[in-house]
C-alpha cells in the first residue's frame, strides 16, 4: 500500500495526483452489470441517439466512481473519505481520455479531527471540465491525534 | 417542441415532497464488491485483495465509496411520475460515516426531498432531489446520498 498521507504535509492550493481513465463501451457494459444500472443510453447507440444524445454516454455514477478513486488513491488507506460531491454538467463518451484532477482548498481541525477539503473534477480530452465536484477527507496527523 | 404541461405536472409532484420510500435490504457479497471495483477500474487492494486488505486498518475488504449505488430503496407508496420520459443523472452528494464490508446487510430508505423545473438546451427539465440513507445491520448510519435526477 502507498505511504501514509499526513494532514501536516498537505498544503492549501496543492494539486492532487491526476487519475487518467480511458473508458470503453466494454467498461460501460461491465459497469451496467456491476451496478445494476441498465438504462440503455449507456450501451444502446440507437436508443441514445433517439434521446437527443451524441451516442452512448458514460454513467454519471461511473464518473462519480472515478472521482472517488482520485481521492481514495491520494489519501491512501489511512485517510477517510468523509464527503464526495459530484455534478454531471457535461456528458462524457467512451473512447475519450478522462482525467481526474483536484486541488486542496482548505485544511482545518474540527472536533479533534484533521480535515482537508478539495475541489475535484473530471476533464475530457479537450480539457473541458465536464464533471466538477468536491471532497472532504480526514487524515492522520503526525502528532498522532 | 414539447407539448408537456410542465407547470401543472410540477404542482402535482410538489405535493409528494417529503414522502418516504419503503426500505430494501441487501446482503453485501465479496464477489460483487470485487466485480464492481473491476468495473470502475479501481485496482486498490482494499476492494479485492483479502490478504492486503486484511493487513490494513480495516482488517478486511471494504466496498468502494460509490458501491452503495447497488442498494436502491424500496418503492414509494405513490409513484413519482415525471411528465418527461427521458432521464439523466444530475449528480450526487455523499456523506460517509462507516465502511461497507462484505457480509454486511445494508438497509436503504429514500426520501423525496424536492422538485424544480428549469430551462436548458434540451428544453424544459424537471429536477427531482432525493435523500437516500443507508444503514448497516448494527443500526449504524453508513452513508447518506443526496441525488438529483433530471428528466426532459
Amino acid at each position: 500500500m502507498a505511504a501514509t498521507l499526513y494532514w501536516d504535509d498537505v498544503k492549501e492550493g496543492q494539486d492532487l495526483p491526476p487519475l487518467v481513465k480511458k473508458p470503453t463501451t466494454q467498461q460501460l457494459v461491465k459497469y451496467a452489470g456491476a451496478s445494476g444500472d441498465f438504462y440503455p443510453i449507456h450501451y444502446d447507440k440507437d436508443f441514445a441517439l433517439a434521446n437527443k444524445l451524441p451516442g452512448v454516454i458514460l454513467h454519471g455514477a461511473l464518473k462519480n466512481a472515478f472521482l472517488g478513486q482520485l481521492v481514495t488513491d491520494w489519501i491512501g488507506e489511512h485517510g477517510t473519505l468523509s464527503k464526495l460531491s459530484v455534478q454531471y454538467r457535461g456528458m462524457d463518451v467512451p473512447g475519450d481520455t478522462i482525467t481526474g484532477k483536484g486541488r486542496v482548498t482548505k485544511r482545518y481541525i474540527q472536533e479533534g479531527k484533521h480535515y482537508v477539503d478539495c475541489e475535484i473534477w473530471l476533464e475530457n480530452g479537450k480539457g473541458e471540465k465536464t464533471t466538477p465536484g468536491s471532497a472532504t477527507v480526514i487524515l492522520p496527523s503526525r502528532s498522532g491525534e | 417542441m414539447t407539448t408537456v404541461d410542465a407547470t401543472a405536472a410540477l404542482e402535482e409532484i410538489k405535493k409528494l415532497v417529503g414522502m418516504e420510500s419503503a426500505s430494501a435490504s441487501y446482503l453485501i457479497e465479496k464477489g460483487h464488491v470485487r466485480r464492481f471495483a473491476e468495473a470502475i477500474g479501481d485496482p486498490s487492494p482494499l476492494f479485492s485483495d483479502e490478504v492486503k486488505a486484511g493487513q490494513s486498518r480495516y482488517g478486511g475488504i471494504i466496498a468502494p465509496p460509490t458501491f452503495l449505488r447497488n442498494c436502491p430503496s424500496g418503492p414509494f407508496p405513490q409513484p413519482i411520475r415525471s411528465p418527461f420520459t427521458r432521464a439523466l443523472d444530475g449528480g450526487s452528494d455523499w456523506e460517509y460515516f462507516e465502511p461497507v464490508r462484505p457480509g454486511d446487510t445494508i438497509t436503504t430508505v429514500q426520501k423525496f426531498s424536492g422538485v424544480e423545473a428549469r430551462q436548458s438546451r434540451l428544453g424544459t427539465m424537471m429536477i427531482m432531489s432525493r435523500e437516500t440513507r443507508y444503514t448497516n445491520q448494527f443500526g449504524q448510519l453508513v452513508a447518506v446520498q443526496r441525488s438529483h435526477g433530471i428528466s426532459y
